[in-house]
């Protein structure tokens, strides 16, 4: 049953008439995705390779019966997508759109405490429920169905980390992607909590990197609440104080936001730490075995 | 992106907010110039993109006009080191030259993302000119921190609550206000990520003042602040980075030997981890983005290969919906165009891998050398540049 998504989720595209929007959209149709309308204001009436495209998210969940948005609109209109999508009744939106000003996403922060949507990203690859759904960005050919939930800040490092799972045997439940601006809809913890209740998610891996504090809340929350294994790798080692690390929230500043600060807390509470990136993998397995669950699933 | 301390006062004067009497100098005689309109007397303050300025002896008191000229002789055209710029220093193009304003008392306020809350958050305390964490640290008391709920906005009372904590009454009291809540606006209409004020001051003749101004803005919010954008200052970046930006590719500059190419920010954090760990020292960090087509792959080469402290190049690609074969015929492309001495090993994974492998091991003349693993790429790099150490 995995997280978030299945193979019975019903997607709109809002940004479908775009490159990416389309281009995406039609890959996650390939995968089985049931992408069923886009959005585009003015361009209502249109198809898009048979999928119908709508002037507002309300008639694509009124005649579609979308219930998650995957949201490609580009920075100056991705705030008020996201919020069209809250008020149409959208359960679920994942907004892959990267630079999203950080203004607009305080104000979106704040609508959504009072809304029932979840929000992923932005700035984020998707997710994937690997045999059933994606949405998003993420390659699906590297996924492999099974119980290891994925949960990560980056892109092309959760493929890493995918691959080597995939590759290990470990197949997925879900891999979500939150994203690495430093204000998103979801962060580690809500997706933690949903990996904890999911009874197809046998041990977590959690991919975080330099800048804020959001692993060592997820170590807190982990040592409290976490009944399943947790492994864990944090990039940006190396990383120069001072800098942003191409992601807009991948910065050390004032002396906060460390790998070391993040790993200790980990660590401190019971997370298998991958110390390298090429170990991902068997750190995993060795979460796995240390709480005596080390099935192989493929 | 970050505003130079001159700018950010321009804008302040616009909302409203004092600051001292000042002009700015880019030579010694319109330093000297500057310095005579104040009868001699003035502060000299270099203009970085760094703070620790004053330890740094970026500022200086002049008490004549003959004084304020040796004072910018030392600093202009100079590099100036400070605890925040780096060992290399940033050069110092222009000197703010002030009045001296004698001062009563001097306080601390800014404005920030509170990244928890995800809510911007004012700060303040009645400790000014200092490091405003160190009084966080030892006198917490001594800070507050106000989270600003978006849809309330900050207001009139909040502000006076803070004025109250910063122990301004009476007229001041009332400035107080005015100038937190014009700073509020500033803060939002220009997109600002930081806004501090450290310190700011109560002047003896009873005014309050901005004395310093530090001024970061949003970079994603720069496409709706053009006339901010366009004051960014390129020479307080590697002359590298600046190139890389204007090809939209994420690049810091390092002091190690290995330039490394990857795609993905996390990916390229964790390529510079991954080098470190095998006894390898990174000469930049680069992502080249997840979109990269083949004009950007050869951009990111040249600006690797430009350096001349690069002495071999790690490539970490992780094909996804960027395609392995199309990467490895824009890398070769590159390398045909450019020319290349040094070592290159090449690390793929994901989509249409073996396709990139066959493309990449058809060109045995390019010195490129192909890799399956990360850590095996990485030691390979290392060892190959080894022999020469």
């Amino acid at each position: 049953m995995a997280i978030l998504i299945d193979r019975d989720s019903r997607i709109v595209v809002q940004g479908l008439t775009g490159s990416s929007g389309r281009r995406h959209g039609l890959l996650c149709r390939d995968y089985g995705s049931q992408i069923v309308a886009g959005v585009t204001p003015g361009k209502g009436g249109m198809h898009i390779e048979g999928i119908p495209v709508f002037d507002t998210v309300a008639e694509a969940v009124e005649t579609c019966r979308a219930d998650v948005s995957m949201i490609f609109v580009p920075p100056p209109g991705a705030a008020e997508a996201i919020l069209e999508a809250s008020e149409a009744g959208i359960r679920l939106a994942v907004c892959i759109t990267e630079g999203v000003p950080v203004r607009d996403m305080v104000l979106v922060n704040r609508a959504l405490m009072s809304s029932s949507m979840r929000l992923i990203g932005p700035n984020c690859p998707g997710l994937i429920t690997p045999g059933q759904c994606k949405v998003g960005i993420l390659p699906g050919e590297i996924h492999h169905p099974g119980s290891i939930g994925v949960v990560s800040r980056s892109g092309t490092l959760t493929y890493e980390a995918v691959q080597q799972l995939t590759d290990a045997g470990l197949g997925q439940s879900t891999c979500v992607g939150i994203g690495g601006d430093p204000i998103i809809g979801t962060s580690f913890i809500d997706v933690l909590t949903l990996f904890n209740d999911d009874p197809d998610t046998e041990g977590v891996f959690l991919i975080g990197e330099i800048g804020g504090t959001a692993e060592e809340q997820a170590a807190a929350w982990i040592r409290q609440h976490m009944r399943k294994p947790v492994a864990a790798y944090i990039a940006g080692m190396t990383a120069p104080p001072g800098k942003r690390m191409g992601h807009a929230g991948a910065i050390v500043s004032g002396g906060a936001g460390r790998a070391v600060d993040k790993i200790s807390a980990l660590q401190d509470s019971g997370v298998m730490i991958a110390e390298s990136p090429a170990s991902m993998a068997i750190a995993m397995q060795k979460a796995l075995n240390a709480a005596g669950s080390g099935s192989h699933d493929s | 992106m970050k505003l130079h301390e001159y700018q950010a006062k321009a804008l302040f004067a616009q909302y409203g907010i004092v600051i001292p009497r000042g002009q700015i100098a880019c030579s010694i005689d319109e330093a000297g110039q500057a310095a005579a309109s104040f009868g001699g007397a003035c502060v000299l303050k270099a203009q970085i993109y760094a703070g620790g300025r004053g330890k740094a002896g970026g500022v200086a008191l002049a008490h004549t006009v003959e004084q304020a000229r040796e004072i910018a002789r030392g600093l202009l055209h100079r590099r100036l080191v400070t605890a925040q710029s780096g060992e290399q220093g940033l050069p110092v193009n222009s000197l703010l030259v002030e009045e001296i304003v004698p001062v009563a008392r001097e306080l601390y306020l800014s404005l920030t993302l509170d990244r928890n809350a995800g809510y911007y958050c004012l700060i303040a305390s009645p400790e000014g000119g200092v490091d405003i964490e160190q009084i966080a640290r030892q006198t917490p008391e001594r800070v507050r921190r106000l989270t600003i709920d978006p849809l309330v906005g900050l207001r009139a009372f909040h502000a006076r609550g803070i004025a109250r904590f910063l122990q301004l009454e009476g007229h001041l009291g009332d400035a107080a206000v005015e100038l937190i809540l014009s700073l509020y606006r500033c803060f939002l209409e220009k997109d600002a990520s930081l806004l501090e004020i450290n310190p700011l001051v109560v002047t003896e003749d009873n005014r309050l003042m901005a004395m310093d101004a530090k001024f970061s803005i949003d970079d994603s919010a720069l496409f709706r602040q053009r006339d901010l954008a366009i004051l960014k200052d390129d020479s307080q970046f590697d002359p590298l980075e600046v190139r890389a930006a204007r090809s939209d590719i994420a690049y810091i500059k390092m002091d190690g030997r290995i330039g490394c190419l990857v795609n993905g920010a996390g990916l390229a954090m964790a390529t510079l981890d991954m080098l470190t760990e095998c006894g390898g020292h990174p000469a930049n960090f680069l992502d080249v983005g997840g979109g990269a087509d083949q004009e950007k792959v050869v951009q990111a080469f040249r600006i690797l290969l430009e350096d001349p402290n690069v002495a071999g190049i790690l490539v970490n690609i992780f094909g996804g919906i960027m395609r392995c074969d199309l990467i490895a015929e824009s890398l070769i492309a590159a390398v045909k165009a450019i020319g290349n001495r040094i070592p290159i090993v090449v690390r793929m994974a994901g989509a249409r891998r073996e396709e990139g492998r066959q493309l990449l091991e058809e060109q045995t003349d390019l010195n490129i050398v192909w890799q399956d693993g990360l850590a095996s790429a990485a030691h390979a790099i290392v060892q190959l540049l080894a022999p020469s150490t």
